[in-house]
């Protein structure tokens, strides 16, 4: 493509079938306990 | 940005432009309408004047291969997920032990008011301790991590009943299956070899209290007679950072609307050697002087703008630092499942007070038509908790349009409660500030992959 180039190597609804284990970090627990992102967080499938 | 699929383009001018248009037609587009000649006829009369005629038809069929490719235009297919969401089965995970309502710090912004949270000074007792972490045992379901974090007032306060409790945790954990990962959020002034030491063996992360230059720091974080903390919590810091090899740990401070040039606190952070920071914005009534303001948003944006552009050099020189709300994970983060259902309190995540009363999360603490049960009886308030799980992004109207809705989640219950009267509305200010760190994240992203 000569006028896009896309940032990301998968996108968010390739992981929608195998989500939902629960096994993450709840979202501001032990970073920041104050702004919910949960953008930020790790999914634990992937590590 | 497209929403739905959490693609990222970087685009030029052209293709900017037509995506634009296209956007604004309020049609849904698929790669087959895209194709459908008029599309580009309409294109091309709308930027005669602008873009050659090869230009635009060759941006034209970059959107169409990114829309084939469902990475553009893509539509809203999990809404009819939410009923689901809002009715699943939840397991608790994580506690917010309050293990101290109790300070050594007189922190002028403090929320929990000098550790007290609008109630007495208590210390948690192991007792207490102990069937807190039954019951997060007994409550977690499948759930293999479980996380603890040690909070106050600050939890160095009651620090043998921390040591306790983590030695409880680890016995009980091998007995039923779990693992427990243990943190600990503080202020430093009771930070010495032992607890260094303890901590590294057994925090999974440490979350350590600091504002950022002297003078910001020791204005709002003096201690009680009020002297500031500066000097003495600064090198103990960062002998625990070191310690830690410069991971898993975050430097934590607050800014107020006295230091709207946190960038600087930040850079301070950062020249102190610390290598993974969060600055957090304060939250406080409108009566508060410390508060930030709606007319503060354009400084804070700005801000946010000057510190991205700075991270972007110092990543280039080789002395880059995490900041925790420019972290973003663009080949995946966390799964959609989490995206819709936010940051879990109430329902997966509990605060435990001294005496064992169960509130939503640390921020509901002290607000009595919050309290939703107690470790000997467990949750006797379902309700509050069933009230928690129905909030998400689509049961919020402002979340609906906002292209930064599966990066916060809704944002925090908490502060729409303490502005609104309701946890199912959103911060105002906040959202503001959200959508500009998740853009700048973004374009951190971005200008790194030109390199």
């Amino acid at each position: 493509m000569k006028h896009v180039k896309t940032l990301n190597t998968q996108t968010m609804n390739n992981n929608m079938k195998k989500s939902g284990c629960g096994e993450c970090q709840t979202s501001c627990q032990s970073a920041c306990k104050t702004s919910c992102t949960v953008g930020n967080q790790t999914c634990e499938q992937k590590k | 940005m497209d929403v739905y699929s959490g693609a990222v383009h970087v685009v030029d001018d052209v293709c900017y432009d037509v995506i634009a248009c296209l956007n604004e037609r309020e049609e849904e587009h698929t790669a087959d309408t895209l194709k459908e000649p008029s599309v580009l006829v309409d294109l091309r009369k709308g930027f005669e004047q602008r873009y050659k005629e090869d230009e635009i038809k060759d941006a034209l069929s970059d959107v169409i291969e990114l829309t084939e490719a469902g990475q553009l235009f893509v539509k809203d297919t999990y809404e009819c997920m939410i009923e689901e969401v809002k009715k699943r089965k939840t397991v608790v995970k994580a506690l917010c032990l309050h293990i101290a309502h109790d300070c050594n710090l007189a922190c002028k912004y403090c929320f929990a008011e000098e550790g007290e949270y609008h109630g007495r000074r208590a210390l948690m007792s192991y007792e207490v301790g102990k069937k807190a972490l039954d019951f997060l045992i007994a409550h977690s379901g499948n759930r293999h991590n479980l996380e603890v974090d040690f909070f106050g007032g600050e939890p160095l306060m009651n620090w043998q009943v921390v040591k306790d409790l983590v030695a409880y945790g680890r016995e009980q954990e091998k007995i039923h299956n779990k693992h427990f990962r243990f943190t600990v959020t503080t202020n430093g002034v009771l930070l010495n070899d032992e607890v260094q030491e303890f901590v590294n063996k057994e925090m999974d992360n440490v979350v350590l209290s600091l504002d950022g230059r002297k003078e910001i720091n020791d204005l709002m974080r003096p201690f009680r007679n009020g002297k500031g903390s500066y000097d003495l919590i600064v090198p103990k810091f960062q002998k625990l950072a070191d310690s830690r090899n410069q991971e898993r740990y975050y430097i934590r401070g607050t800014f107020t609307r006295n230091n709207l040039d946190f960038s600087q606190d930040i850079l301070h952070f950062a020249d102190l050697g610390f290598k993974q920071m969060s600055i957090e914005p304060v939250v406080g009534d409108e009566s508060d002087p410390y508060a930030i303001r709606e007319e503060d948003i354009p400084a804070i944006k700005e801000e946010y703008d000057k510190l991205a552009k700075i991270m972007i050099e110092r990543e280039k020189e080789g002395k880059g630092f995490n900041f925790f709300h420019f972290m973003i994970d663009l080949d995946g983060g966390p799964c959609v499942a989490k995206r819709l259902s936010g940051c879990g309190s109430g329902t997966e995540y509990l605060a435990v007070t001294p005496w064992g009363d169960l509130y939503p999360c640390h921020q509901f603490v002290g607000q009595e038509e919050f309290l939703m049960g107690n470790v000997d009886e467990g949750i006797v308030k379902p309700e509050i908790a069933d009230d928690f799980r129905s909030c998400n992004v689509y049961s919020k109207d402002k979340c609906r349009d906002c292209f930064a809705k599966f990066y916060c989640s809704g944002g925090c219950m908490a502060n729409s409660y303490n502005f609104h009267g309701t946890i199912h509305d959103t911060y105002d200010i906040g959202c503001e500030m959200q959508r500009k760190r998740v853009e700048c994240a973004i374009m951190i992203k971005a200008a790194l992959a030109e390199e």
